[in-house]
């Protein structure tokens, strides 16, 4: 018997998942309240006898755990061109499981260092310049970066040439300032695995730490990742396989919540036509998308806003009169639960607009010249169109009595044809909801993890 | 990377003509620079966004297919409002339609704001020769 315990310390939630990896099997999940501004062990020992008490007292050889807990991982990012170096930085920041306050781009004012010590981010990451090309921004901003009132690890992911400077510069103030490949070393070509493994790095050693997550280093071997980049490896293991177990291929994965939607595509996302020509900042192949304003509870008024009363409305079947009063109410009140057929057919509606804007954003699109010798098109970002399995996951999917219905919302739009979202997925839900456990335990078994994310989630 | 000098490269606009972009690319890299291309279909505001990055010494603009008057006006602004006021803008190719007098041509786009104008026919030896001289 080889049993392993895996641990998400959510927001909200201390979700637990017991395996037994000899079998491939989940012996059982439950949950505890987070409780990491008192003792982090209160809230996993309440899951703990939850879960003992459905499987019976189990040892385990090894626990792992991510977390999302004490706000997550929250980072800014520092670039010089916003469609260049400074998107480089947000996706980076975002692939290592970062929930990203801001990005900042050319020249940092006095104005922007004081909204830095405001939004106190746990890592700051600062680019700029392709490797050779611009050097005085990254020098102007590592000075300013220098002068705040904040000591905060720094990672540095700019220009090679000038990189010892700027470590020189922030060192001066900050205590943790580490240097690494640069997100953008030449034009367009985007190189965010150096930096993820350093921000990654800090959050193990440090991030844990200052937030109290470390008490749990009594039962918990290893805190590995933030929940969001357990869930992004997750995903990559299920499309790549993992040691000698083969994966699905392309996929994509929608995570909703109360505040953000997460969006996850692990494809290259090449063209799907003949006769396009790609354009812009290369996409990374596991790519993670977070969008701020599209969420069922604290964004639902932002949501509203995004997608246009008429939008929910029409998908429930309602008058945008009652979308719109459905939404500030569940706003108010978070905790609030569909009553009627009208109320659960709008929160639906909800979910589903959030899945059809965040994927509208998530994807490539594609451009139409029409010019004196034919037409010609561009492609920017990634073409989704022939993606051919979707995975929902997180608390608002999960715990869904109809997930498929909002999934819907991904589908390619014949209205809108240039929007390259998947044409014709298969739906499958992440219902016991395990996929950030899976991306733990493939740290150590990839090719378990794999399997068992076959049988447990994308079985036909 | 090198410590080469750099030189953006791309055809502006709706124009897709490939070749002559291919041609550039190739003299000016084995001239020594390192050319930073961006090919064909090139909106001002990439042109703009990769010399900051890269920090170009040189915008090399070419516009084949007559519409280059209208895609050209105003990418020195947008220069001056990026912050690279001092980079050199050079332009050639068919960039009118029909028979013009070339020195009207070139007084018009010199008056635009770019460094260098050339007719069409001209070798990329003489642009080398040109960027030997400003690119110093």
């Amino acid at each position: 018997m080889n049993n392993i315990l895996l641990i998400d310390f959510g927001s909200t939630y201390t979700k637990i998942t017991a395996v037994d990896v000899d079998q491939e099997k989940v012996l059982g999940t439950a949950r505890g309240i987070t409780t990491v501004e008192t003792d982090i062990m209160d809230g996993l020992n309440q899951a703990l006898t939850a879960l003992f008490a459905k499987t019976g007292r189990l040892e385990f050889g090894k626990v792992l755990g991510c977390s999302s807990a004490a706000g997550g991982l929250k980072m800014i990012a520092v670039g010089l061109v916003p469609e260049m170096t400074a998107e480089a930085a947000k996706r980076a920041a975002l692939g290592a499981g970062a929930k990203v306050l801001k990005v900042f781009s050319h020249e940092l004012s006095e104005y922007e260092i004081e909204e830095i010590e405001e939004l106190k981010p746990d890592i700051i990451l600062l680019a700029g310049g392709t490797d050779g090309g611009n050097q005085k921004v990254i020098m102007h901003n590592a000075k300013m970066l220098a002068g705040l009132n904040l000591d905060v690890p720094v990672v540095v992911a700019g220009n090679k040439s000038v990189t010892p400077k700027v470590v020189k510069i922030l060192s001066e103030k900050h205590t943790e300032v580490r240097p690494t490949e640069n997100v953008m070393p030449k034009l367009d070509e985007l190189n965010i695995e150096p930096a993820r493994i350093v921000i990654r790095d800090i959050f193990l050693k440090r991030i844990t730490e200052a937030k109290g997550l470390n008490r749990a280093n009594k039962m918990v071997d290893r805190l590995v990742m933030p929940t969001p980049a357990a869930v992004l490896k997750a995903s990559e293991l299920l499309s790549q396989g993992g040691d000698g177990e083969p994966g699905l291929g392309d996929l994509m994965v929608m995570d909703i919540g109360g505040a953000t939607t997460d969006v996850y595509s692990i494809a290259k996302g090449d063209p799907t036509v003949g006769g396009v020509s790609l354009k812009g900042l290369s996409e990374p192949f596991g790519k993670r998308t977070v969008e701020g304003d599209l969420g069922m509870r604290y964004s639902a008024g932002a949501l509203l806003k995004a997608a246009g009363a008429e939008m929910i409305a029409s998908y429930a079947g309602s008058s945008p009169e009652e979308a719109a009063a459905y939404t500030a109410k569940v706003e108010a009140d978070i905790d609030y639960l569909p009553q009627t057929d009208i109320e659960a057919n709008i929160e639906i509606a909800m979910g589903k607009a959030c899945v059809r804007l965040s994927t509208d954003r998530h994807v490539g699109h594609l451009e139409t010249y029409f010019t004196p010798f034919g037409t010609s098109y561009v492609q920017t970002g990634k073409d989704l169109t022939k993606v051919a399995i979707v995975i929902g996951t997180g608390g608002v999917i999960v715990n869904h009595n109809k997930p498929e219905e909002i999934l819907k919302g991904i589908v390619f739009d014949e209205t809108n044809p240039q929007t390259l979202k998947p044409r014709q997925p298969d739906f499958f839900i992440d219902k016991d909801y395990i996929m950030a456990s899976m991306g733990l335990l493939g740290e150590e078994y990839p090719a378990t993890a794999v399997r068992m994310m076959k049988k447990y989630i994308v079985n036909k | 990377m090198t410590n080469k000098v750099k030189v953006v490269l791309g055809v502006i606009g709706a124009d897709c003509h490939a070749v002559g972009n291919k041609i550039l690319n190739h003299a000016i890299a084995a001239a020594g620079y390192e050319v930073i291309n961006l090919g064909v279909l090139v909106p001002q505001e990439e042109f703009v966004n990769a010399a900051i990055e890269t920090d170009a010494k040189a915008i090399l603009v070419a516009s084949l297919y007559g519409h280059g008057e209208i895609d050209c006006r105003g990418l020195r602004d947008r220069c001056r409002e990026a912050g690279i006021e001092d980079i050199k803008l050079y332009v050639g190719g068919n960039l009118v339609v029909g028979k013009t007098d070339f020195d009207e041509v070139e007084k018009k786009f010199l008056g635009m704001g770019y460094n260098r104008v050339y007719e069409p026919g001209t070798l990329p030896d003489v642009v080398i020769a040109d960027m030997k001289e400003d690119l110093k």
